[in-house]
């Protein structure tokens, strides 16, 4: 059987190389060594293409170093330039009041209002030596005078609200010098329009705090561990006879200085999305010694603490501030004691869309018997169009004083 | 009063400001096991538009570095917080990010975004688009007081997550 099989092979084998007639040795030998020689010159051509293109790797290369290194230099006589930073922020609003709806009532009128205009100018000395000023132009339009009726001409001010040397003096630690916001409160230091909800500012923070409150002196600052803080500021103190806190900022315009006051804070923000904070402050007299002749000073202590806590879309904010002015005048007019709370939760519908609801309750006469509290609650919406630009809308339901319920619109910005 | 404010000083020694966390070398001797092939990325046209329609970001240069060995990429990367340019390494493993460090910070606030209790929220994230923006695939929750810095690190990320896209490395590219 295999034999047949063989013989079958050896005949087909026999008919295929009769139908083709097969190159001899000599003509194979030709076609391999032609093969060769042009093999030989695609090496050829192959490496010298590669040389090629390595070469004009490394010219690419160093151009584009060169046009890298070129690009970022700028003139020596303009090097100051790249150590000064310039930014901002502002804030237009619109305020319709509501009508009382009582017979004879003079209504609040509607305003439009340039709030604030507000430019930032930082300048770095060094590595370690900065100075950062705010200033800014309050309500559009300001200069002295007054009409026949004791009304300023011009609603406005311009005012200094920073401007201090910051010099590290050790990794994490700080010194400044000059004039500085006062450490408390959530939106004292942070109070561009972007980052908060509501027109304008809450209520206990401006009647309590008192925001935006600034003060001359030194002041340490640093951190201790990973996300935790402290600052402690000696600095200008408050000057009301009266024991009007807010009225009590003297904007270190001539500011009486006979007395100092003491901040400190401790701040922590070592989880993500939280921070929580206590500020302690203490003046010896808050009437920089006008009752000196009878020998009384009303020595006033502000306590205040808050938390934020952003977990997902949810945010909640919640601050307390309670002052404790210790003197008789002091207490004949019921402002020993002023405090006020606030709660405010929020939630983003989108990034760029966020709902909020405020309940404020403050009392600046807390210490007369039967004095009762202010609240409010405001609620709206606010709408980034980019991260630092915002529209905002609310509504301020002014509980005790309906005169002041108002719908407000704002557009604000920083950068 | 004076001389308590002295002895406050010197409670604390006075060390070096500059923050250099950690060296470039060594950010990338400690992302790879063997030593990795040194690349570099030519930034076209098409994608310095989309880097800074999608995710915000200028790219100026011609092109980036980049270190590669595998699946994995590794970038060292710099944007503005507020004022100062904070510098940061990105290691990419199979499209997510495996190693995210803040090598160099320089802002005087906002310092806690160099911490691990933030930057460890950044391991695992992948490249997300929604609404014609580029994206992490994991929710960053941010830092109250360092908004900027924050934002920062989040576009650092996304953009390095999409570098990687344009690599050969790139285990899934992600057709638009």
């Amino acid at each position: 059987m295999s034999k047949l099989l063989a013989i079958g092979a050896v005949a087909l084998l026999g008919t295929a190389s009769t139908a083709f007639a097969a190159p001899s040795q000599e003509e194979m030998w030709k076609i391999i060594q032609q093969q060769q020689a042009e093999i030989t010159s695609l090496k050829e051509e192959q490496k010298k293409t590669d040389e090629a293109v390595a070469e004009t790797d490394k010219k690419v290369e160093a151009t584009a170093d060169a046009i890298e290194a070129t690009g970022g230099s700028i003139p020596k006589s303009l090097q100051w330039a790249t150590n000064t930073t310039v930014g901002g922020y502002g804030e237009h609003h619109y305020s319709n009041y509501k009508d009382s709806g009582a017979p004879g009532a003079v209504e609040k009128n509607s305003s439009v209002d340039a709030h604030r205009y507000v430019l930032f100018i930082g300048h770095k000395f060094s590595d370690t030596v900065r100075f950062f000023s705010e200033f800014e132009l309050e309500h559009g339009l300001a200069g002295g005078g007054t009409d026949g009726e004791g009304n300023a001409d011009k609603p406005g001010e311009v005012e200094l609200e920073q401007a201090y040397i910051e010099w590290d003096y050790s990794n994490n630690h700080s010194l400044v010098v000059g004039q500085f916001l006062v450490p408390v409160g959530i939106l004292n230091e942070t109070h561009e329009p972007n980052t908060f909800y509501g027109v304008e500012r809450n209520l206990v923070e401006k009647n309590i705090v008192p925001t935006t409150w600034w003060e001359s002196g030194v002041m340490f600052k640093g951190q201790i561990a990973p996300g935790l803080k402290y600052d402690f500021a000696i600095h200008s103190g408050l000057h009301n006879d009266g024991f009007n806190i807010r009225k009590g900022r003297q904007k270190s315009a001539k500011a009486v200085a006979n007395d100092l006051a003491y901040t400190g804070r401790i701040k922590y923000t070592g989880v993500t999305g939280l921070e929580v904070a206590a500020t302690l402050q203490y003046q010896e007299d808050l009437t920089q010694r006008a009752n000196n002749e009878v020998g009384e000073t009303s020595s006033a202590t502000l306590f205040e603490a808050h938390a934020i806590y952003n977990v997902g879309d949810f945010s909640v904010r919640a601050l307390m501030a309670e002052w404790d002015i210790d003197s008789d005048v002091a207490e004949d007019t019921g402002r020993d004691e002023q405090s006020g709370w606030y709660i405010e939760p929020s939630y983003k519908v989108m990034d760029n869309l966020g709902l909020f609801i405020r309940y404020s309750r403050w009392d600046n006469t807390a210490g007369a018997t039967g004095s009762e509290a202010k609240r409010a609650t405001d609620y709206g919406l606010n709408y980034w169009l980019t991260s630092q630009v915002v529209f905002k809308v609310d509504y301020q339901n002014a509980h005790e004083d309906t005169s002041v319920d108002s719908l407000n619109i704002g557009v604000g910005w920083s950068f | 009063m004076t001389k308590y404010w002295f002895s406050f000083l010197l409670l604390f020694p006075a060390i070096a400001v500059s923050e250099v966390l950690k060296s470039s070398e060594q950010f990338i001797e400690e992302a790879f096991e063997s030593s990795p092939k040194r690349e570099v990325l030519w930034l076209n046209q098409e994608i310095k538009a989309q880097v800074r329609k999608e995710i915000d970001y200028q790219l100026n240069q011609l092109r980036v570095r980049y270190w590669a060995q595998g699946s994995r990429t590794a970038w060292i990367l710099e944007e503005v917080g507020k004022e100062e340019v904070i510098t940061i390494g990105v290691v990419v493993d199979n499209d997510k990010i495996e190693h995210f460090n803040v090598l160099v910070y320089r802002e005087s606030r906002g310092g806690e975004i160099k911490h691990s209790f933030f930057t460890k929220q950044f391991i695992g994230a992948g490249l997300k688009l929604a609404r014609n923006k580029m994206g992490l695939s994991e929710r960053i929750d941010g830092i109250t007081g360092a908004t900027l810095s924050v934002r920062a690190t989040k576009k650092v990320a996304t953009l390095a997550l999409f570098l990687h896209q344009q690599t050969d490395y790139a285990t899934h590219v992600e057709k638009k």
